[in-house]
């Protein structure tokens, strides 16, 4: 489809929209959000760009092929559930860590729960595009 | 309240067994996702339907508080609707490259993998047999 | 908490990972074969452990149960992986022979090895609802292999394997949601403490009944079986002998452990259906087999009806009854895939897999001949093979209870299932081939030649082992049917309490 009107916001739009999902992803631990949600406006970033431009154009933009994308988004959500077993817990227990922590406050938290949800993130965006190329390919 | 919602089940799931009964493959699926959006208004029904929060701890504090919704029904629902999606779409998919590769998405008229031979066919057996001289399996690349 | 659980998960999910990441080069296979010997190391380290300690449990993201997701192994849940990784390792090495580089570059061994997670995952999962995803994940890969690569005979199957399943899948669905409103918990352990104070036992036998049809879809079970006779001739040999050997099984594992741990209040009813339809699968099955003129369409009939000998045990719910059902279980298994590696290989040398255009197998191919009879006659229940324990078993516990129609039902079944046997044998191996082909294993590369053989030798072997040395297995199916009639230390182990 071309269009001067949506190829033009598109390009404010997506990256809009890529920026939202990162706020989404990162603020998922306490609100609501997570890497779910983040993964689907991510990928509705690349999808409002595929029907600006065109498939191949979005495949190029995104440089990796977004089934990659997905396995290695699987292969970190697995690898935060097994890093639980370096300090002996159960699989998938969330391991925190908190930076610069001071008295009573919790200062920079970093846990095994964040890079769960940045593999979950990126497993929902590549198999989102995944699907939708795939689609896009046949029409 | 919970009489509305099972009479609306009742209704949804009604109107997917129609769908589904008809031999063309989309309105099959059709008659899938409607049933699936069925049972998760299930389960959303089966965790008891209360008046209450949205079940979200507040800061500082070990428990919610206050009366809030059950939150379990709600996990399983949203991962219901999740797998429910990513099959459907995948189904979408597959019956939209069946119907380039077939050019029929009637399941009647789908019979290259069981094909129906001619001499049972003439006493009057259907659907069993070996291949079909006529409609021999070419093994056509579709490449999915 | 036991890691041992949780390896026969993560190390195929990690294997499909590299293997997908490496898709394009040769290292994507030697990763997938890597990690499924990985996988087989793990399924028999966690057999040990269950065989010494008994019930192993592991509670995940240390949320005690019922509250998280609870991994548990008793016997019939190890044996279940450890036979779910060397059918895996035996379709893995097979496939380097029978898998195109085209279908590889698609991310097959991937595919597999979610499907092998999927399968270790249903088999170790002791909540209802980790069970359902556990199916997905199995049956999102499974859809993917079947029409991988995309040819007319894979589509046209593929669509009624996957509306079908999906049917069954929302059906378990509604069975668990109706199961959590009137009980308020998934956990199986917990589930079964929890049904007996349920005041409206009606409404737990329909939703017993409700998952008997979801099961029974995915074990193939009369009268909805008609997806797997339609579909599992389609893709390549190694995806059918996998699905052949492991993915109804997970519907008849999920049988039993939904069968002996919940739903065991109202056996009369529910167990004396299982019965009948058990009884007239074993008969539609072997009947089906019996009009079809195709290698492996014979053989996917005559899963049906296999399948019924399995149930059967389950529905006579006697110790007996169940030790049988494990033990076929997992003889069936073996031999099942073992035949289609053999009909792959037919179709490979001879160039069909119709038994009107095979032939000459015997003369020009005497080992493939050979172990094919290995296979065939176990599963027809010839002594001393495997099959012939198992049939054995349940009918044994048949007659105990003096059903004699359906043990002479029974009997005869498996007499049909010599005549298709000798039916294959009969037009692929001992004619001559219609056109003037001389099969020979020998015009194989090496290569080939090992991975194609190396699977159906070493699972013919299996088949001859257990045949020959039963005593331990079947002491072992003793204690497993044991442990699930009488479930306490099961429930203990995942509880932590005394039910």
């Amino acid at each position: 489809m071309q269009s001067l009107i949506l190829t033009t916001t598109t390009r404010l739009l997506a990256a809009l929209l890529l920026m939202f999902s990162v706020y989404a992803l990162l603020r998922g631990h306490n609100l609501p959000g997570g890497g779910f949600i983040g993964g689907l406006i991510g990928a509705t970033a690349f999808i409002l760009y595929t029907i600006a431009t065109s498939e191949i154009e979005a495949r190029r933009a995104l440089r990796v092929g977004p089934s990659n994308i997905a396995v290695v988004g699987l292969g970190i959500a697995g690898l935060a559930g097994l890093s639980a077993g370096l300090a002996g817990e159960p699989f998938f227990t969330g391991q925190w860590l908190f930076l610069f922590a001071e008295d009573g406050g919790k200062g920079l938290p970093l846990s095994t729960v964040l890079v769960f949800d940045i593999g979950v993130y990126l497993a929902v965006f590549g198999g989102i595009l995944t699907l939708v190329f795939a689609l896009e390919e046949e029409i | 309240m919970e009489l509305l919602l099972a009479i609306t089940i009742g209704i949804v799931v009604a109107t997917s067994v129609y769908l589904m009964l008809d031999r063309n493959a989309l309105r099959f699926l059709f008659g899938l996702v409607l049933l699936s959006n069925a049972v998760n208004l299930i389960i959303f029904a089966g965790g008891r339907l209360t008046v209450g929060a949205p079940p979200l701890i507040p800061d500082g504090a070990y428990a919610p508080v206050g009366v809030v919704a059950n939150a379990l029904p709600q996990a399983l629902v949203l991962t219901a609707i999740v797998i429910g999606f990513g099959l459907l779409a995948f189904t979408l998919a597959l019956v939209y490259r069946t119907f380039m590769t077939l050019g029929t998405v009637n399941s009647d008229e789908m019979r290259i993998a069981e094909p129906r031979d001619k001499r049972e066919l003439d006493t009057g057996r259907l659907g069993m047999g070996k291949a079909d001289p006529e409609h021999p399996a070419t093994g056509q690349e579709a490449g999915i | 908490m036991s890691w041992l659980l949780v390896y026969p998960i993560v190390i195929p999910l990690m294997t499909a990972v590299l293997s997908y990441l490496f898709r394009n080069t040769p290292a994507g296979r030697w990763i997938a074969v890597a990690g499924t010997a990985a996988l087989l190391l793990a399924s028999l380290l966690l057999m040990a452990d269950v065989l010494e300690h008994g019930v192993v449990v592991a509670q995940m993201s240390n949320w005690e149960a019922p509250f998280g997701i609870t991994l548990a192994a008793d016997l019939l849940g190890a044996v279940m992986v450890v036979i779910t990784a060397i059918t895996g390792m035996a379709t893995v090495v097979y496939s380097l022979s029978d898998i195109p580089v085209r279908l590889e570059r698609m991310g097959y061994y991937a595919l597999l090895q979610i499907l092998l997670m999927g399968v270790c995952g249903a088999f170790l999962t002791g909540d209802l609802f980790n069970l359902y995803v556990w199916f997905e994940v199995m049956l999102i890969a499974s859809f993917g292999l079947l029409v991988l690569g995309g040819n007319r005979e894979q589509l046209d199957g593929g669509i009624k394997y996957v509306m079908l399943n999906l049917v069954s899948t929302i059906m378990f669905l509604t069975g668990i949601g109706l199961l959590y409103g009137i009980t308020g918990t998934l956990n199986m352990a917990d589930l079964h403490l929890a049904v007996r104070e349920v005041q409206n036992q009606g409404l737990l036998t329909t939703i017993a009944v409700m998952f008997m049809v979801a099961f029974g879809v995915k074990a193939a079970l009369f009268p909805l079986f008609f997806w797997l006779p339609a579909s599992y001739h389609t893709p390549p040999v190694a995806v059918s002998a996998i699905f052949a050997g492991l993915l109804t099984k997970v519907g008849v594992y999920s049988l039993i452990r939904c069968f002996t741990l919940i739903f065991d209040q109202d056996v009369g009813f529910t167990h004396t259906l299982l019965l009948w339809l058990a009884v007239i699968t074993m008969v539609t099955g072997v009947l089906g087999a019996a009009a079809m003129n195709d290698f492996r369409r014979i053989l996917s009939f005559h899963i049906i009806s296999q399948i019924g000998y399995m149930v059967l045990g389950l529905a006579i719910f006697t110790p007996l009854g169940l030790m049988g059902a494990v033990f076929y279980l997992v003889h069936h298994i073996i031999v099942k895939a073992n035949l289609f590696f053999v009909a792959g290989v037919a179709k490979r040398i001879g160039g069909s897999t119709d038994l009107s255009r095979l032939g000459g197998l015997y003369a020009h191919a005497p080992l493939l001949a050979f172990l094919f009879l290995i296979p065939a006659f176990s599963l027809a229940g010839f002594p001393p093979l495997s099959g012939f324990w198992a049939k054995y078993v349940v009918v044994k516990a048949a007659l105990d209870l003096e059903m004699w129609i359906v043990a002479g039902i029974s009997l005869v079944v498996g007499l049909l299932t010599i005549f298709s046997m000798t039916k294959i044998w009969g037009a692929a191996f001992w004619p001559a081939h219609p056109d003037g082909i001389k099969p020979r294993l020998s015009d194989l590369p090496m290569g080939d030649r090992l991975a194609l053989m190396l699977p159906i030798i070493c699972l013919a072997a299996l088949t001859c082992i257990i045949g020959l040395f039963p005593e331990p297995f079947v002491q072992f199916a003793e204690r497993s049917a044991t442990q699930l009639l009488d479930p306490t230390e099961y429930i203990t182990t995942v509880l932590g309490v005394q039910p």
